[in-house]
């Protein structure tokens, strides 16, 4: 009954998606206020069909329906309640159906918060959003139901991957998909703007806090991920350049482009079209993630199981959206007015090399991770792009643009003082040179380009600051007025300044990381002893125990830090015999400095067991470097400026009504 | 600056841009990509020796000797032909005998692969495309993976 309810709950939001792709657009056309409201409630009514949708595919797996094919393929009676929650979205039906939600939930927000946008812009996009809708709930419902039923119900469920009951699974997911499906706001409005002829400042100001939005969550997203896949996987590393990774930085890429395009466009009225056009771009590198990840068409260490009937089917929703949007883009977008042309040196100028920058970047990406099924089309010859090839493409693009960042809130619009900013940065390559040189003369070991990536890490966390510390005169004022004129500075500046900043904590992990990790491999018996990086690694002991749904073989280690302390550590192989499968759970001291990280390998004939033992230097800044990036991006949403006009209370609104403003 | 002169500044600086970009990206083709090749293209002599490459195929069921220091031997095979592998390092939790495996590394002059990488997956049923071509070459072929409906 309750899966029949939720299957229902789709079915009925797909009909009213229809009438949301279209209704609305017809009263643009005749002028017909009533009909244009009409895409604002049917946003909340199909926000609530699908809601109810997956309330009741939750409700599925608490209860361990196994006369349900979904929940029988990925769930077991014995599984601990937060994995019945997350398996919801462990397995492809489930997580198309948290695709939705989050899509038909950002359509919600904007008939909520859209009230003050003109009507028919808003009635355009929400019928746009409508198109999206429809055709990804089409695919659900035909492709991917995880409403089905199986009769005979088995007694017993078949588990989920061992390798998802993670918390992991628990957040990366819903945030990744925060971010990808979050760019579909910004294609509609796009398209919106193409098929209502007009595009202004105001649309990049409405436009600016979506972005935003998409842009935090797919940072944490990405960053989640990959230290889920640090912990779980076993083998020590944060990114692989593998083609499911790309698929979600690509949009990184291209979101970050669109953030800077449209503040140029906010306050200068330029790089209009380019703007519209990244803002599809951006959403059809989402798309083709999605069909990337889930049709299995690249080997992937990610990948899970996938069928080649449905990626067929989402290549096609992308060909007709992607080639939709690029073809209205191609008739429509000569006839918008073009935006103002500025000087090379100013804000704007910095912001177009951040454009170029990124967008190429991006386009390296993709070259390396379509590059592959290209030439098998071509020449049927089967072959791999990997982390040299990224290597080698993008970190000498990313080391321009990072030399650029820290000048680019340094300079004026319109026409900046380029010798001024520089004088204005002395310290921060100061502090970034001597940074470096320490770190030159410190550690002999390593290549000689870690040191000039130390600095540039530096260079950006000062250079972020350096632009906050002079609108605050902090060397002309006595301190405490240079703080009350910090604290006086705009959300967005200081957003700013810790986004650029975040960038430079992650460029010293990854150079960390990257250039001074050691590693020890061998076989070890209790009482065995390794040293690493000044670590002593002792293993103490070797032992069974059972979990809820697992049986598992701890080794625990005792290991002596640098300083002296003393701590344990505990690494183990699980076995879960629902799915007669092994995971490795890595054990890991976890400091600033630098990550310990054991991994167990094969039990020996004679008792011993083969063991892994990584040392890696500054590989939580990393992270931490993500999540200062996107603390930056809440502080510069938080900003009154794109709050003015935003959503305003429910009283003014309904004295206002639904009638249009006048354009 | 004339409002010209502004304009084919920013296509210069474009230009040089995308021009290295290509540069890079044309090179780094060249040099570094890797080919897939199956234990048979190994057997005809389609690689040399001390190149990179990925092998793929089924783990011959028998053939995992382990527990014998860190090093784990095993055999690849496409049903026609068999490549002995030798990897030193933690094998992915999903390595088993019977099941589709991707690996990279180079050929030694025995015509041992000494594998450097074994390529995980993250699922039971997942079947690396590569390797599902090259059983499908050799008329072997277990039916359609994966598909869960």
């Amino acid at each position: 009954m309750i899966a029949e309810l939720g299957h229902y709950a789709l079915v009925l939001a797909l009909a009213l998606s229809l009438v949301q792709s279209t209704v609305p657009l017809l009263g643009v056309r005749r002028g017909d206020a009533r009909l244009m409201a009409l895409a604002g409630s049917t946003s909340t009514v199909i926000f609530a069909l699908v809601l109810v949708s997956f309330g009741a595919l939750t409700t599925l797996y608490l209860q361990s329906d196994f006369s349900v094919v979904n929940v029988f393929e990925n769930s077991h009676s014995a599984k601990p309640l937060i994995y019945k929650i997350s398996g919801v979205w462990g397995n492809h039906e489930g997580s198309m159906l948290l695709w939705i939600l989050i899509l038909v939930l950002f359509s919600a927000l904007v008939a909520l918060f859209g009230a003050n946008l003109p009507a028919t812009l808003r009635a355009t996009v929400l019928a746009v959003q409508g198109w999206i809708i429809a055709t990804f709930l089409l695919f659900i419902l035909a492709t991917s139901n995880p409403f089905a039923r199986l009769d005979p119900a088995p007694f017993e469920g078949r588990d989920l991957n061992p390798l998802l009951q993670d918390p992991g699974l628990a957040a990366h997911p819903p945030l990744l998909y925060l971010g990808y499906v979050g760019f579909s706001i910004a294609f509609s409005f796009a398209i919106a703007a193409l098929i209502l002829g007009r595009i202004d400042a105001a649309w990049a100001r409405w436009v600016r806090p979506w972005v935003l939005t998409a842009w935090i969550f797919l940072t944490l997203g990405i960053s989640m991920g990959s230290y889920w896949a640090y912990y779980e996987l076993g083998w020590g590393g944060w990114w692989f350049w593998d083609p499911v990774e790309n698929a979600s930085f690509m949009p990184w890429l291209a979101g970050t482009a669109l953030l800077h395009s449209a503040i140029v466009m906010e306050k200068r009225e330029a790089l209009k079209v380019w703007t519209l056009l990244l803002a599809i771009l951006t959403f059809a590198l989402s798309l083709l993630g999605t069909f990337l990840v889930r049709s299995g068409v690249l080997t992937s260490v990610h990948a899970f199981a996938t069928d080649p009937a449905r990626g067929v089917f989402i290549l096609a929703i992308m060909v007709a959206f992607v080639g939709g949007a690029l073809a209205l883009y191609a008739w429509r977008a000569p006839s918008l007015k073009q935006g103002g042309i500025f000087a090379p040196i100013s804000r704007e100028g910095t912001l177009v090399l951040n454009n170029l920058f990124l967008s190429t970047m991006c386009a390296a990406v993709l070259v390396g991770t379509l590059y592959p099924l290209a030439l098998e089309a071509v020449t049927d010859e089967k072959i791999s792009v990997g982390p040299p090839f990224f290597n080698a493409t993008f970190a000498p693009l990313a080391i321009p643009l990072f030399v650029l960042i820290p000048f680019g809130p340094m300079l004026a619009w319109k026409r900046g003082d380029l010798n001024g900013a520089a004088q204005r940065l002395l310290a921060a390559a100061a502090i970034a040179a001597v940074g470096g040189a320490m770190a030159a003369s410190l550690v002999q070991k390593g290549p000689w380009l870690a040191p000039v990536g130390l600095a540039l890490g530096l260079w950006l966390i000062v250079g972020a600051f350096s632009e906050i510390a002079s609108r605050a005169k902090v060397l002309q004022e006595p301190l405490s007025v240079a703080w009350a004129r910090a604290k006086g500075l705009p959300r967005s500046a200081w957003g700013t300044a810790f986004a650029h900043a975040g960038v430079g904590v992650l460029v010293l992990g990854v150079v960390g990381e990257t250039a001074w990790k050691t590693e020890f491999i061998g076989v070890m018996g209790p009482g065995d002893r390794i040293e690493i990086s000044d670590h002593a690694v002792t293993l103490t002991d070797i032992r069974a125990e059972r979990g809820p749904n697992f049986q598992d073989q701890v080794v625990t280690f005792s290991v002596v830090r640098p300083n002296g302390a003393r701590l344990p550590v505990s690494a183990s192989k699980r076995f879960y015999p629902a799915r007669q499968m092994p995971t490795t759970e890595a054990g890991m001291i976890e400091r600033l400095s630098g990550d310990l990280y054991v991994t167990l390998g094969e039990p020996q004939d004679d008792g011993k067991i083969v063991v892994r033992v990584f040392y890696k230097p500054q590989v939580n800044l990393i992270w931490i470097g993500s999540l200062i990036m996107a603390l930056g991006g809440v502080l510069s949403l938080s900003d009154r400026r794109l709050r003015v006009g935003a959503p305003r209370s429910a009283k003014a609104h309904r004295a206002t009504g639904h009638v249009a403003p006048a354009e | 600056m004339t409002r010209k002169q502004r304009r084919l500044s920013l296509i210069v600086v474009a230009g040089l841009v995308l021009a290295a970009a290509s540069a890079l990206v044309l090179t780094a083709l060249q040099d570094e990509i890797v080919f897939f090749r199956s234990p048979t293209d190994v057997a005809e002599n389609k690689v040399t020796e001390g190149t990179r490459f990925r092998l793929g195929g089924l783990v011959e069921e028998g053939s995992v000797e382990r527990g014998q220091g860190e090093a784990v031997r095993f055999a690849i095979t496409d049903t026609a032909n068999t490549i002995n592998v030798t990897y030193t390092g933690i094998l992915p939790d999903l390595f088993r005998e019977g099941q589709g495996v991707v690996t990279e590394g180079t050929l030694d002059q025995s015509g041992l692969f000494v594998a450097d990488t074994v390529l995980a997956k993250h699922d039971e049923t997942y079947m690396p495309p590569e390797v599902a071509e090259a059983l499908k070459a050799q008329g072997y072929w277990q039916g359609e993976e994966g598909s869960t409906q």
